[in-house]
């Protein structure tokens, strides 16, 4: 046994990292000490505070990360190598800290709902009784809100930064927990969001079960639980193959799981549906990001040695996950369920660009390689669903956000621009030219087929036309169908819903015209630090 | 006739010069001084239509009746601006060494994928040097024209907007340094042609007209684009420096190719055989933009494609031939064409037609002919906006009839029309010392000197093109009255006529280009340098036969028509000829019987085949995957029990995949 040896803590390359996450521990002592009526500016001042102060240390940090190792990758190992500060980090963290801001816009929207948030008054009080009626009389809010998902942000990146299989679970737990809790907390439909954080708990823990024994398994086959150990062991081949495989089928699962991927993507239309809509667009495109990035760190790092064993699980799942997604998504009839299944897809698209890794020496000159190519995705990915998800908030009537289909009919008369910067979204997700969608998915297939995955290229082309048949199903709704009854009203959101959803438009459209400087940032961005 | 010269013609060309190369296109980027001013010919009239057309409907509604009433001015001003530009950048050109007369300006990179590059680059040589000062001189006076021509139209703003479009269109096509560039201006000329021809687009006949154009043009643009993707392909660039450097290393079938679609592009534009039966209905549109667009500039565009890309031509005799004959064959077509045509803006149509065959007539004969091709060029440009212009004011004053069987006698009531008009006529016909005489003198001299049945059928074109427009000339301002009743001509006011008489003296003089040889000297880095072959006769001698052959014509319209009454209506009982060339040489029973009822054909087979094959597969696809979508769902129940059980099953297919992968 060795040594206990008190680790270094690289304070300036885990600013970003500590920022967050001093700003949710101050908001949890704002809740305590604070009144009431302060709380909620105080708490969105904080947290977008805290978001872009971090946001500004990425910035610096990414300037400033040391040559490692050799010329591909950059970074450096902090706290005693359980951290990696290298470029795919720097890029998600700050991925994650751009949609995390575009995330607490959509929290603090207060003009949606007649001045409250869309959060419940308080989550204690059983639906339905005398305790739920006086919380709404009194206009109450959970600003606690801000706190959680400050959490979940830093554990959103605390997941992909991860270099050993321990911190990794903590991330992926810190990450968790606080979701669960946000999604129980909507003001309306309060039973559907109750269940739904419900079953996200109860799967996510089952997952989590699952993880932690695979990280177990590897642990007991290489010796170590850093990432590095663990790629060495599998280099020169030691102990037995199946503790290897098994372990890393298991953490798959658990990866896996938090992505969505087929078959582990029952709790996705269910939580998507049930959780209020902001909470819904945040954790959709920052728990994409965090958790790909994890899956890439763990697979490209961690297991890279042994890529000939876990590819063709990938392809089995890539592949399941882009035409079940898609094919379920036909048959939907809201609009949340909807995109929770296209979400799906997604999720076997994106695979489609991790399962186009090859070695660094294998790479042509000019081509991209899928570190890369995965990286792009998840940028236009974020942004196109979170703009996606704030619009679905707008649609409304009597009894709060109205996110069945066929209520979405003559929206296109009702209010042409929201039709219309929906529209651009949806023909973002089907990935059609002159959007970002299209750019991702041509980064991604080109890096599968350069990587010899022809057969999930095909397959992944023609769930992109199944997927296109949805898309452009609901745009058919929205301006070629009669109105049902008084048809669909749109309020009027804030500036606070306006900024993200234009912030979303404006990248969709600019990623899809000139994807160049933000293909070129993926590139600097580099490989893995190992 | 025309089919079997053909033949004879293809039998032994000696057209292409053996081992003759065109010069490399080299300019010198950083000339400096005015030469930076350069985007600036491009920037004023595109200012202009942005302001016109793009600004002014934000407008609040009174600034907006102001520059409804006021926008034309300031069209005006910013083409006349442009032509002054031209004309101080022409100037320090001259000053400038021959050798160093390529001044290049890069603008920007305009696109950049992969290993393609394409900047948004300008060239600037004696060829772009004079077409400048014919797009923005002409365009000038016809906009000034126009101020009076247009008075009373509601709509006068677009139009000068459209106009200024136009003019900023056609500049980027011949200042452009890359065919991309080129094509983006060719792309908007065509643009503007279509927007101007359905100007008056209350009228079915102008809408119809508009459409025919666009989709005739479409024809050669894809010859045009299939030819600068050839480029990409083959050189991996389109920029007339790197391409004309490049080209000698291309193989032979390519450089066939690359000459011929461009030659597809070329006759879509100029309207020549077969994409000519746009021209014609084109003169549906406002006169000033049938003397602008039809006559004077953008029908040349075709002749500019094929000289600007020298460099290709020189290299494929194949491309060269398929050049002249498509030239001789639309020079007759085109003449033949006017002489049976009441219709005044028709008949002059005609001969656009047939003059620009002339051009590409000289085009087509290597390095001897371009200098000429450009310099009827430009004469043509003088000539023709003048007519075109006079057409106008003629029309004008006789309530916008066309019909020239109603015209007669109008030389007393329309003095200046008149007397501007017969420069122009005597320009066109060749009458010794006019402009005409001297450009077309010297695109047939050099076709005979290279070809003798080429030679020989120029000439002959010469002589109906005499015959047709005595014809014209006599039937509207010579014989008797046949005005309709009610009609009293009168002169057109100031802003028209001034317009007239500039351009009528440049039709008379604008032979002083070739003082010297100087036009031949001035494009030589441009066109190249070559032996000049000897005519089988002395010039002299070649022009007297020239002159003769048109006095012939002349004379013939003298008899024909000049002596005999003109019926008010046309007469029926006509030959067979009479009735083809009224008929357009059944250009479009041509187009109907070659493409278009093959074309229908086509489409409904491909329609039914689309809804029998396609929509079949599809419909039971897309049933499939609902019956599939259907049967999913009802895993998802809604338990978390199911869910967790799916995730274990899940869990087990995992790591099964991986277990299995490794026992192989």
């Amino acid at each position: 046994m060795t040594e206990f040896v008190k680790p270094s803590i690289e304070y300036f390359e885990l600013w970003p990292l500590l920022v967050v996450f001093g700003a949710a521990c101050l908001g949890v002592v704002v809740e305590a000490f604070l009144p009431r009526t302060l709380r909620y500016p105080v708490q969105v001042v904080l947290a977008i505070g805290g978001l872009v102060l971090a946001l500004v240390g990425v910035v610096l940090v990414a300037q400033d990360v040391r040559t490692y190792d050799d010329g591909a990758a950059r970074g450096i190992l902090a706290v005693g190598g359980t951290i990696a500060v290298d470029g795919p980090s720097l890029f998600i963290w700050g991925l994650v800290l751009a949609l995390s801001v575009a995330g607490v816009l959509l929290f603090a929207e207060r003009h949606l709902d007649g001045g409250v948030s869309a959060f419940a008054g308080q989550a204690a009080a059983v639906p339905g009784t005398d305790a739920e009626t006086a919380s709404i009389a009194a206009n109450r809010e959970h600003t606690e809100v801000y706190p959680l998902m400050m959490f979940a942000v830093f554990g959103m990146m605390l997941f992909p930064a991860a270099n050993d299989l321990l911190t990794m679970f903590v991330g992926l737990e810190i990450l968790s927990l606080p979701l669960y809790l946000l999604s129980g907390l909507a003001r309306r439909r309060r039973l559907l969001s109750q269940e739904a954080a419900l079953k996200y708990f109860l799967l996510g823990a089952f997952s989590s079960g699952f993880f932690l024994y695979g990280a177990a398994l590897l642990y007991g086959y290489a010796g170590s639980m850093d990432f590095a150990a663990i790629n060495e062991a599998v280099r020169n081949d030691v102990g037995s193959s199946s503790l290897l495989l098994i372990g890393t089928g298991l953490m798959s699962v658990g990866l896996l799981f938090k992505v969505g991927a087929v078959p582990f993507q029952a709790w996705t239309p269910d939580v998507y549906q049930g959780a209020p809509t902001p909470v819904t667009a945040f954790m959709a495109a920052g728990t994409k990001v965090a958790a790909f990035g994890a899956i890439m760190r763990l697979f490209y790092v961690a297991l890279g040695a042994d890529r000939w064993s876990w590819q063709p699980m990938l392809w089995i799942i890539a592949i399941l996950s882009m035409f079940v997604g898609a094919a379920l998504a036909i048959t939907q009839s809201d609009i949340k369920r909807l995109l929770a299944y296209s979400s799906v897809a997604h999720t076997g698209f994106i695979l489609t660009g991790v399962l186009g890794v090859q070695a660094a020496d294998q790479l042509a000159t000019g081509e991209i390689s899928s570190v890369q190519a995965v990286l792009f995705y998840l940028a236009t990915y974020g942004f196109a669903t979170i703009g996606a998800f704030a619009v679905v908030g707008l649609v409304r009537d009597g009894g709060g956000e109205t996110t069945a289909i066929d209520r979405w009919a003559g929206l296109g008369k009702e209010s042409p621009v929201v039709a219309a910067v929906f529209a651009f979204f949806l023909l973002a997700m089907a990935g059609i030219p002159l959007t970002s969608g299209f750019v991702g998915k041509l980064a991604v297939f080109s890096v599968a087929l350069a990587a010899g995955a022809w057969p999930v290229v095909v397959a992944a082309v023609l769930a992109s036309i199944l997927a296109a048949f949805l898309y452009i199903r609901v745009i058919k709704v929205m301006y070629f169908d009669e109105p049902v009854g008084a048809g669909p009203s749109v309020a009027y959101p804030s500036v606070l819903t306006a900024t993200t959803i234009a912030v979303g438009a404006a990248v969709t459209l600019v990623l899809g015209v000139l994807p160049g400087p933000v293909l070129e940032l993926a590139a600097v961005a580099g490989e893995f630090i190992r | 006739m025309n089919l079997l010269s053909h033949s004879v013609l293809l039998a032994g060309l000696p057209m292409a010069e053996e081992g003759a190369t065109a010069p490399v296109v080299a300019p010198d980027m950083g000339a400096g001084g005015v030469f930076d001013l350069l985007w600036l010919v491009i920037a004023l009239p595109l200012l202009g239509a942005v302001l016109l057309l793009g600004v002014t409907p934000f407008l609040p509604p009174s600034l907006r009746a102001s520059v409804d009433k006021h926008g034309h001015l300031l069209g005006t001003a910013l083409a006349a601006l442009s032509f002054v530009l031209s004309l101080v950048l022409f100037v320090a050109l001259l000053g400038r060494d021959a050798e160093a007369r390529q001044v290049g300006q890069q603008l920007w990179t305009w696109f950049e994928t992969g290993s393609l590059t394409v900047g948004m680059d300008l060239l600037y040589d004696p060829l772009a040097a004079l077409f400048l000062l014919l797009i923005t001189g002409v365009g000038s006076l016809i906009h000034v024209y126009a101020i009076g021509y247009m008075e009373h139209d509601p709509r006068r703003r677009r139009f000068f907007g459209y106009l200024n479009l136009f003019v900023a269109a056609m500049l980027t096509l011949i200042l452009s340094a890359n065919f991309v560039g080129l094509f983006l201006g060719w792309e908007g000329v065509g643009l503007a042609s279509y927007l101007l021809i359905g100007f008056w687009q209350h009228k079915p006949s102008a809408a119809a007209a508009a459409k025919k154009a666009f989709v005739i043009n479409r024809v050669g643009d894809i010859g045009l684009s299939l030819a600068i993707a050839l480029m990409f392909a083959t050189f991996g660039t389109t920029d007339f420096g790197a391409v004309s450097e490049l080209a000698g290393e291309a193989d032979q079938g390519t450089l066939n190719a690359l000459g011929l679609l461009l030659l597809l592009g070329a006759c879509g534009k100029s309207a020549q055989v077969p994409l000519q039966a746009w021209l014609l209905d084109a003169m549906e549109g406002p006169t000033p933009v049938s003397a602008l667009i039809h006559a004077a500039t953008m029908v040349t565009a075709g002749v500019y494609l094929v000289v600007r890309s020298n460099f290709i031509y020189e290299l494929t005799p194949v491309a060269q031939t398929a050049v002249v004959v498509v030239a001789t064959v639309t020079l007759l077509w085109g003449a033949i064409l006017g002489c049976a045509k009441d219709d005044i803006k028709k008949a002059l149509a005609g001969s656009t037609m047939s003059q620009i065959g002339y051009m590409m007539l000289a085009a087509g004969l290597g390095p001897a002919g371009y200098p000429y091709a450009i310099f009827h060029l430009l004469t043509h440009g003088f000539f023709k906006a003048n007519m075109f212009l006079g057409a106008g004011s003629v029309m004008h004053g006789m309530d916008d009839d066309v019909d020239m069987r109603h015209y007669g006698a109008l030389r007393k009531a329309m003095p200046v029309t008149f007397l501007t008009f017969a420069m122009g006529y005597l320009a066109i016909i060749g009458f010794p010392g006019f402009s005409g005489f001297w450009s077309k003198d010297r695109i047939i001299e050099t076709a005979l000197a290279e070809n003798l049945v080429v030679g020989l059928l120029a000439l002959l074109g010469a002589g109906i093109t005499a015959f047709y427009m005595t014809r014209l000339m006599l039937m509207t301002f010579f014989t008797t009255k046949r005005w309709e009743p009610g009609v009293h001509p009168h002169e057109s006011p100031r802003v028209m006529t001034v317009p007239l008489v500039v351009l009528a003296a440049l039709s008379v003089l604008g032979g002083v280009l070739l003082l010297g040889d100087w036009i031949k000297t001035w494009l030589e880095p441009v066109t190249g340098t070559v032996e000049h072959h000897e005519p089988p006769l002395p010039a002299l001698v070649i022009t007297l036969i020239i002159t003769a052959v048109v006095a012939i014509g002349v004379a013939a319209a003298w008899f024909l028509v000049g002596k005999r009454d003109i019926p008010r209506e046309a007469p029926r009982d006509v030959s067979f000829a009479t009735r083809a060339a009224r008929a357009d040489l059944y250009g479009d029973a041509i187009n109907d019987a070659v493409v278009v009822r093959p074309g229908a054909g086509l489409v409904g087979g491909l329609t039914a085949f689309d809804r029998r094959g396609v929509d079949g597969a599809v419909e039971g696809g897309s049933l499939a995957v609902g019956g599939l979508s259907s049967t999913l769902r009802r895993v998802q129940n809604g338990f978390v029990r199911s869910y967790a059980l799916s995730l274990l099953g899940g869990a087990l297919l995992v790591v099964l995949a991986l277990l299995a992968v490794n026992l192989r």
